[in-house]
């Protein structure tokens, strides 16, 4: 049974249609990826899903109950996080400050508890092996691209997030920070989360992702299961897919 | 909030994040200090090394420049601008600026020195605002004045981010407005003279000798055990822990700092022949609340995370679900009410208010004081030190040069380039900490 499901969700912004009836959703302990050219509606998507655009019409299903999200608080109260491609990290504070951003651990009511919010940082980033730190204590500028990744993934498993929505992970990163940042998707995968992968890189997705929604234009084109396709395919999707339903049209 | 406890480690070697978490070693520590140094991260001590040479400087030119009689002078004289940089700090943490905070500073000291004067006279004559016989006293005039300051501050947040107006532009304004509203609370009497012996006695009142060195002793004593406290609680929680030397030499160096300055404060400063005056400067005890209560404020509680994380990057904070608006809000009325306690304090010094109150050099020197110390103009980084640091450098020039009596037009050209070479260190420390990869 699906974490997350959405059917028939749409959003236009004035004459444009980002996203029309666009079925989708993500499972438990699975890697959904998610495709699509430039300007399929990706971004909507995800951003609906956040509650930053909340969805003009369609439903939203949650842990099997009916949910609406009209705001980032209904989002995140469901237990989603989101890692967007800038990593809305702040380069002058440490690494325990960004993961705790928000959401800090207070000792009364407004000393912040910083032994205990570095004691969790420490073990969580311990328990997903990223072990190339020097300390958390660091601010956030002086790490690498791949660890700022990492960072910010570790911030979805510290606070026990359900699903995980990532946009373009591996987008500015090189060979090596790649494979780090591939490996914690898998970890968190494997730790029951469900994980949505937005990628450009086909590559990638072979190799992390279970199942494959592509978007063109707006619409849901196809799913598939990883195992079944070859890249060839998707790529054929992408560009080409064929689309059932142009808005406004009757059925007959 | 639950958090992911099970520790693996995939290759089974111990990682470098646990192994940093062990105690550092003596060695560690020194190394870890001058590799920091190295790459940029200066911290205090080009301005330390500023301070010695300015001392060295004017020392030499005239004798009477280190000397007791000068040094507490020198703390009454820049209580005011630390002051009302501390408030700059939060205001520059933002990436904003406040240049209202010359006015605002002055607002406060007229409506206060109002409010404490006695009407005279008959009371039909009385303004709106006598309602006491013997005018106001000073545990409600002081309050009322700030929190006047409150409502100012909280005016300029309101525009500022309700309309998206840069603060600039409003501070501005604010500029203009405030100063119109300081003439015309003056009025045609061109200055009102301050008589409350309490508000008197903040900027010039000593403490007795003795009660100096036992607030010496107990503040030393205080820093100790916060810092035993804190190697104890990250102890027990298995995290890294400072070496005991390195605590050890702090509490001795604050020792040392704090049995110098009560000493030197309690030395008979007073004229040869005249009355022996001694004691430490009561409004230095006000500046080192001010400077430890904020410094916590901004380092050790959720709001002042906030206001870093905002002038760090303004996204990331909203997305972390911080409300970005009420911080700034926040920021400006701290800025407005440490402009008026810096106000008070300078009206105190003068005994009066005058149609000069608030302008001159107050607004330049109380910016140049947060930036010199340390404080970046583009937001993200600084210190509440800061404000200290720079206020000393500022002072101790204008201190020295009125000493060695230079004319205004070269008090002004020294000040402006101790102000470049202050932020050409910090633009130079800032690219190798870049190109170091710390920032």
């Amino acid at each position: 049974m699906s974490l997350l499901e959405l059917k028939g969700v749409s959003k236009s912004f004035g004459a444009v249609q980002a996203l029309y009836k666009v079925d989708f959703s993500a499972t438990e302990g699975e890697v959904m990826a998610l495709v699509g050219d430039n300007g399929a509606g990706k971004s909507t998507l995800i951003k609906g899903i956040a509650g930053i655009y909340p969805f003009d019409e369609g439903e939203i299903f949650f842990d099997g109950k009916k949910v609406t999200i009209n705001n980032a608080r209904d989002s995140a109260a469901l237990d989603i996080e989101i890692v967007y491609q800038d990593l809305a990290l702040a380069d002058n504070l440490d690494v325990v400050a960004n993961m705790f951003l928000g959401r800090e651990q207070l000792q009364g009511r407004w000393q912040l508890d910083e032994t205990s919010m570095e004691h969790a940082a420490v073990q969580t980033l311990d328990s997903l092996s990223v072990n190339t730190l020097r300390s958390v204590r660091q601010p956030v500028a002086s790490l690498s691209g791949g660890q700022r990744q990492a960072i910010a993934v570790a911030k979805a498993v510290m606070w026990n997030s359900k699903l995980v929505i990532l946009d373009e992970p591996t987008a500015a990163l090189g060979v090596a920070q790649t494979r780090q940042v591939l490996d914690l998707v898998k970890t968190l995968a494997s730790k029951g989360l469900a994980v949505v992968l937005i990628s450009h890189n086909l590559h990638d997705i072979f190799e992390v992702a279970d199942r494959i929604t592509v978007l063109r234009l707006g619409q849901k084109v196809d799913e598939f299961a990883t195992s079944e396709v070859t890249q060839q395919d998707v790529v054929h999707s992408i560009t080409a897919g064929s689309m059932e339903q142009v808005p406004g049209m009757v059925d007959a | 909030m639950s958090i992911d406890k099970d520790i693996q480690t995939i290759s089974g070697q111990e990682s470098a994040l646990l192994a940093s978490q062990k105690s550092q070693s003596l060695g560690e520590y020194i190394g870890g200090y001058f590799k920091r140094v190295r790459s940029g991260d200066l911290g205090s001590i080009p301005i330390v090394v500023g301070l010695i040479i300015i001392a060295i400087i004017f020392q030499t030119q005239n004798e009477n420049f280190i000397t007791p009689r000068n040094f507490v002078n020198l703390i009454a004289q820049m209580a005011g601008i630390t002051t009302i940089a501390i408030g700059v700090v939060f205001v520059l943490l933002l990436g904003e600026i406040d240049l209202s905070i010359g006015y605002v500073s002055a607002v406060a000291a007229v409506a206060m020195t109002l409010l404490l004067r006695v009407p005279g006279g008959d009371p039909s004559t009385w303004p709106w605002y006598a309602i006491f016989e013997d005018g106001w006293p000073w545990y409600l005039a002081i309050p009322a004045a700030l929190a006047l300051t409150a409502v100012i501050g909280l005016i300029h947040g309101l525009i500022i981010t309700r309309f998206q107006v840069p603060s600039f532009v409003v501070s501005l304004a604010g500029l203009l407005v405030w100063n119109g509203i300081v003439l015309m609370m003056i009025g045609n009497g061109g200055t009102v003279i301050l008589q409350d012996k309490f508000v008197i006695g903040i900027a010039n009142a000593t403490l007795p000798v003795n009660i100096g060195w036992v607030i010496a002793v107990v503040l030393v004593l205080l820093y100790a055990v916060s810092q035993f406290v804190q190697l104890n609680t990250r102890r027990k929680s298995g995290l890294s822990t400072t070496p005991m030397f390195i605590i050890i030499l702090r509490i001795l160096l604050l020792a040392i700092i704090a049995g110098v300055v009560m000493y030197v404060a309690n030395l008979n400063r007073g004229l040869p022949n005249g009355n022996p005056l001694a004691g430490f400067p009561g409004v230095g005890l006000v500046l080192l609340a001010l400077l430890v209560g904020f410094s916590f404020l901004a380092t050790r509680t959720q709001f002042g995370r906030y206001v870093y994380a905002v002038g760090g990057n303004i996204e990331a904070a909203r997305r972390a679900g911080i409300s970005v608006e009420r911080i700034r809000i926040y920021v400006f009325i701290i800025s407005s009410v440490m402009a008026g306690m810096g106000g008070i304090i300078l009206a105190s010094r003068l005994r009066s208010v005058d149609t000069g109150a608030g302008g001159g050099n107050l607004l330049l020197n109380s910016i140049a004081a947060a930036v010199i110390g340390g404080t970046s103009l583009f937001g993200g980084s600084g210190r509440v030190s800061s404000a200290l640091l720079g206020a000393l450098v500022i002072s101790s020039v204008e201190n020295g040069m009125g000493l060695l009596n230079y004319s205004s037009g070269r008090k002004f050209v020294i000040t402006g380039l101790v102000l470049l070479i202050a932020v050409i260190i910090d633009a130079i420390s800032r690219r190798s900490r870049v190109q170091s990869g710390i920032a």
